[in-house]
């Protein structure tokens, strides 16, 4: 990492970590657990759902639907716990800085998150504009956004579970 | 018999020692267990919804029963042999823990909810068009479902924070 980066991210972390809410999370047993058990569930709706639409890419599920329908029924529990998601990753990142910010595992999981959401959002503006795409039962851009989603979103949930091993 | 012995013996097996004593193989079995479980609940909950009538209205349940459930039992049997294999590593332990029985009797309350369900509430499934709401004795159990499989989630995080 840019020594000047890192400066910057230590500083940070050691900023963040004198906060009255990071003090505040540190000084309690029960709240980082807490967080990190509906940190797990939000996951649940979100791979779940995101692995209906992607086995029907790949035509195995729901096949005898269009991919529009399916989409809309599974996309928002794959937004909407995303919310959950920010919100209690955030949680986690304040009461723990260098735990999460200077952690590579963390960093890692980032990067899929963003890969994974980019993913997503090239689905669903395909979904709308590309007429091919949409009335296929399935298709070689459909196959492979369904496999990249796959293991993008396992490495995520594997990164996540990694971050405790790695401090 | 005696189960203390019993668990003793278990944990001291090559496979036991072997996760317990390798760096990696504890993280990576559990990580597994961990995207298993994540599964299970997360298709479940597609399932649960339906019942309750809040989601996928537009899906007849036994038609999205059929097509879910597969997947829910696939994942549910990985989570079985990993949680087996994590067990293992330290039985007596995790034996003594209340989060880990408390998780285990929760798992026992999935199954007879399920079992329940499936011998009487899902009586008359064949009326339950689309965009119909379900019988009592379904939302029930949906619902039952859905706080048990949450109630899975999080003793079973709680299990790592209170290992002595």
């Amino acid at each position: 990492m840019n020594p000047a980066i890192g400066k910057s991210l230590n500083d940070f972390c050691a900023w963040l970590d004198q906060t009255a809410l990071s003090q505040a999370i540190q000084a309690t047993n029960w709240v980082v657990p807490t967080v990190q058990s509906i940190h797990i569930l939000a996951i649940a709706m979100v791979a779940a759902s995101a692995l209906m639409i992607d086995l029907r890419l790949i035509g195995v599920f729901g096949a005898d639907q269009p991919l529009k329908t399916v989409s809309s029924r599974f996309l928002p529990f794959v937004w909407w716990p995303l919310l959950i998601l920010f919100i209690t990753g955030a949680i986690m990142i304040v009461g723990e800085p260098p735990r999460s910010l200077k952690n590579p595992v963390f960093q890692i999981k980032m990067l899929l998150l963003i890969g994974a959401l980019t993913v997503t959002g090239i689905f669903q503006i395909m979904l709308r504009t590309n007429s091919s795409f949409a009335g296929a039962s399935r298709s070689g851009a459909g196959i492979t956004i369904a496999v990249v989603s796959i293991l993008l979103w396992t490495g995520i949930i594997f990164a996540g579970r990694w971050i405790a091993y790695y401090s | 018999m005696d189960i203390e012995a019993a668990l003793q013996w278990l944990q001291n097996t090559a496979v036991g020692t072997a996760i317990r004593e390798n760096e990696i193989l504890f993280p990576w079995i559990e990580s597994v267990h961990v995207l298993a479980i994540v599964l299970v609940v997360g298709t479940i909950s597609i399932v649960d919804l339906r019942l309750i009538g809040v989601a996928s209205l537009d899906r007849a349940v036994s038609r999205l029963m059929r097509d879910v459930l597969p997947y829910t039992w696939g994942a549910f049997v990985v989570a079985a042999i990993s949680g087996l294999l994590l067990f293992t590593s330290n039985a007596v332990t995790y034996a003594h823990n209340f989060f880990f029985l408390g998780k285990m009797i929760l798992l026992a309350l999935a199954g007879f909810n399920m079992a329940i369900f499936h011998m009487t509430g899902i009586r008359g499934i064949e009326h339950w068009g689309v965009a119909q709401q379900t019988p009592l004795a379904a939302k029930t159990a949906g619902a039952v479902s859905l706080l048990v499989w949450v109630s899975v989630i999080v003793f079973g995080r709680w299990i790592g924070f209170t290992l002595h």
